[in-house]
């Protein structure tokens, strides 16, 4: 350490006790690192700019698991910070947690920060409100399964690449052509549960879990062994087993193979947008999710995947002013835009998604707005809502073990599914009696 | 023929024992103490409210078969990471003590592995193995066989236990070459003189004289297959394919950090050092027995 910067140092402190007089401070806690990790600097930088009543100091607390853990360890200590944030799958831990959490639409009325709870897409701030249509958290990034192509892979394998494959029989087809022209990699996936089983469900308009997907009620059970999902699973363990569909990890390590381009068809995140399209050097488009023509003549929506911000309980009020303040500016269409088309995210308000079809973006960027498309083209169902399972970063784990099963030959959809579902019941039951 | 120091009053034997007691009294038994308390309930994350299930949580886990089959994951991780580093560790320390030159340079060498992390270790035999981009896949695909550890779980086995020997090797190494240093020259020369070879005088002279280096190799290498191979599972399977290499310790972290189950986590760690201490007195009543000093 030089004098120099000692001296900065001692300066600096010197003079903060004056700013922090004036300012409060609200401490946000995010999980984003890199280009999305810059992207928050640059938001959070922009609102303590605008205004100079309140000062947001954004730190990164690791991965989504460490986040969520370094926030409840914070909490524990009586050291938590004012905004949390929350992957998809940590939601229904943290809203049992009352008197750990304040809820949004409580910050948002106290502080009196301009908020429309109408303003929101549906599809994504469902996942993060109760039934009654009160709003827990603040939806931040979301995302939702597509489907990428990799159109030079096709035309190598001697396959159109502008061939229909809005539903999985039809991806079948080409699979088979795909594999018959010498493509050693015809389909791959990240985050299998997630788009095979949790998008699937909804998708089709069939239950994941009873109680609504767990909106209803700490007392429910695993339904991923019905019908649908079993024959899509059979499908899929049958591509496995003719080298049609390439297992490559639980999360997204697929996504390497794509954007290296080994592989002709992607099924991941329309967050992945940012990567696919700075590193693939071939031609590629993205296509709404497949469903089956077998089990329903059109598809429901899609769910979301992602985080979203939680207040903690514990604070001042002049500090939830602060949070208030802040998360209206997130939802501000302005912010929102940006931020959707900067990382392939959902944007989280009907308005943002106009801003950006005005600006003409979709255009430039074809394919960037099937996500919306795919998600706000009809009115979310109970079984489309999203779902609010506890302990379920466990059991994605469990469903990720028996997927295992189902693509090394070892076990059939329908026996794998079952024994998800017993495993999963059992925490559940845990988790249930641990929250009661 | 015991040695015996004895001290006149309590203070300074109190005193010079003292760091020792503090030390394990606040960074073992009492983190131990909280864990064997934690496991009698079942708490909800945030620590806001917490419910009494008595041996609830033990009787969860052992009625679990998949709780069950992690011990034998274990039982088969453990044995195969302890000869593995063991074994090739004797015969490198036997061959480095032959050496007249260079032995200086074969030991620094071989020691180096040991300062690699096993975090580290872990990520870079995964970047041999990857199935992608690995070398060592790559090559074992041009002789035709087909590597997926991401699919196959004993061939993640394999890996898992390979990664995790690996840097032990060296540490076992310096303490057989060390060891080895210290047999003797008389007896082994006296065997020789016998007309015994080398590998005869190897098994009947040096072997039992390295006894107790051996038996102390073995208790410190268990306790390290079982606790600090942490970071190469994390690094290389997580656990998977299945639940293939999903070892004791390891379920210890992702029910407790990753699943939010406290409860359960507690009471896997106090099954962990029961089992641990288990063994260690096994190992110290029965194998220590056959151990000359």
């Amino acid at each position: 350490m030089n004098k120099q910067f000692l001296g900065a140092l001692a300066v600096t402190t010197a003079l903060s006790p004056v700013a922090a007089m004036a300012q409060t401070e609200v401490q946000f806690w995010h999980a984003f690192t890199g280009r999305l990790g810059e992207l928050v600097k640059a938001q959070v930088e922009e609102f303590n700019a605008s205004q100079d009543e309140f000062v947001v100091v954004e730190s990164h607390k690791g991965n989504y698991s460490e986040t969520l853990n370094a926030g409840i360890a914070a909490f524990r200590a009586g050291e938590q910070p004012h905004i949390l944030m929350v992957f998809e799958v940590g939601t229904a831990t943290m809203m049992s947690a009352e008197g750990a959490i304040k809820p949004v639409y409580e910050v948002m009325a106290e502080s009196g920060a301009s908020f429309d709870p109408d303003a929101y897409i549906g599809a994504v701030k469902g996942y993060y409100t109760t039934t009654d249509g009160e709003m827990l958290s603040l939806p931040f990034n979301s995302s939702t399964p597509v489907l990428w192509v990799n159109r030079d892979a096709f035309e190598a394998a001697g396959v159109d690449p502008d061939t229909d494959l809005s539903t999985w029989e039809k991806v079948g087809d080409a699979l088979e052509q795909l594999k018959a022209g010498g493509e050693d990699c015809p389909l791959v996936t990240a985050w299998q549960s997630w788009i095979h089983l949790e998008n699937l469900s909804a998708y089709h308009d069939v239950p994941f879990a009873s109680q609504d997907n767990g909106f209803a009620g700490l007392d429910t059970e695993l339904m991923l062994n019905g019908p649908a999902q079993v024959a899509h699973l059979t499908a899929m363990g049958d591509w496995a087993k003719d080298g049609k569909f390439i297992y490559t990890g639980r999360r997204n390590e697929g996504g390497a193979n794509f954007r290296a381009g080994e592989c002709a068809l992607f099924t991941e995140s329309s967050a992945g947008y940012a990567g696919i399209s700075s590193e693939a050097e071939f031609e590629f488009d993205v296509r709404p999710l497949p469903y089956w023509e077998a089990l329903v003549s059109e598809p429901q929506n899609t769910i979301i995947g992602g985080a979203s911000l939680w207040v903690m309980e514990g604070h001042d009020p002049e500090a939830y002013k602060g949070v208030g303040e802040f998360l209206s500016f997130l939802s501000s269409s302005g912010v929102q835009a940006s931020w959707h088309q900067n990382t392939g995210y959902l944007p989280i308000t009907a308005d943002a998604g106009d801003v950006t079809r005005a600006a003409g973006f979709y255009e430039q960027n074809p394919g960037t707005d099937i996500a919306v498309i795919q998600m706000t083209a009809k009115e979310p169902t109970a079984n489309s809502k999203g779902l609010r399972l506890g302990s379920f970063d466990q059991i994605r784990g469990i469903i990720d073990e028996e997927l295992e099963a189902v693509w090394s030959g070892e076990k059939t959809a329908q026996e794998a599914m079952d024994s998800a579902k017993e495993r999963g019941d059992a925490l559940l039951r845990r988790f249930e009696s641990a929250n009661q | 023929m015991e040695k015996r120091v004895t001290f006149r009053g309590w203070l300074l034997p109190l005193a010079l024992i003292a760091p020792q007691v503090i030390i394990s009294a606040v960074f073992f038994f009492y983190p131990a103490g909280q864990a064997v308390w934690q496991s009698l309930f079942i708490p909800d994350p945030f620590g806001l409210s917490s419910q009494f299930v008595g041996l609830g949580n033990f009787e969860f886990l052992l009625s679990d078969k998949f709780y069950r089959a992690s011990f034998v994951t274990t039982a088969v991780f453990s044995t195969l990471v302890t000869l593995c580093s063991m074994i090739p560790a004797l015969f490198l320390a036997v061959i480095a003590d032959r050496l007249i030159k260079g032995s200086g340079v074969y030991r620094t060498l071989l020691i180096w592995p040991y300062a690699v992390a096993p975090a580290v270790a872990g990520v870079l035999w995964l970047f041999m193995f990857n199935t992608r981009v690995g070398v060592v896949s790559w090559y074992l695909g041009r002789l035709g066989y087909d590597w997926n550890h991401v699919l196959n779980g004993t061939e993640a086995m394999g890996l898992v236990v390979v990664a995790s020997a690996w840097g032990r090797i060296s540490y076992n190494f310096l303490f057989f070459f060390a060891a080895l240093q210290s047999v003797p020259r008389s007896v082994i020369e006296a065997a020789a003189i016998d007309g015994a070879r080398f590998w005869r005088r190897f098994f009947t002279v040096v072997l039992p004289l390295l006894s107790p280096t051996a038996f102390f190799l073995l208790v410190v290498n268990v306790v390290y297959a079982f606790f600090e191979t942490f970071g190469v599972i994390h690094t290389i399977t997580g656990g998977g394919p299945q639940q293939a290499t999903t070892i004791l310790v390891y379920k210890v972290f992702s029910d407790g950090f990753v699943g939010q189950d406290l409860g359960s986590s507690s009471a896997q760690s106090v099954i962990l050092l029961i089992v641990v201490g288990l063994l260690t007195v096994i190992q110290f009543k029965y194998v220590e027995k056959r151990v000359h000093y």
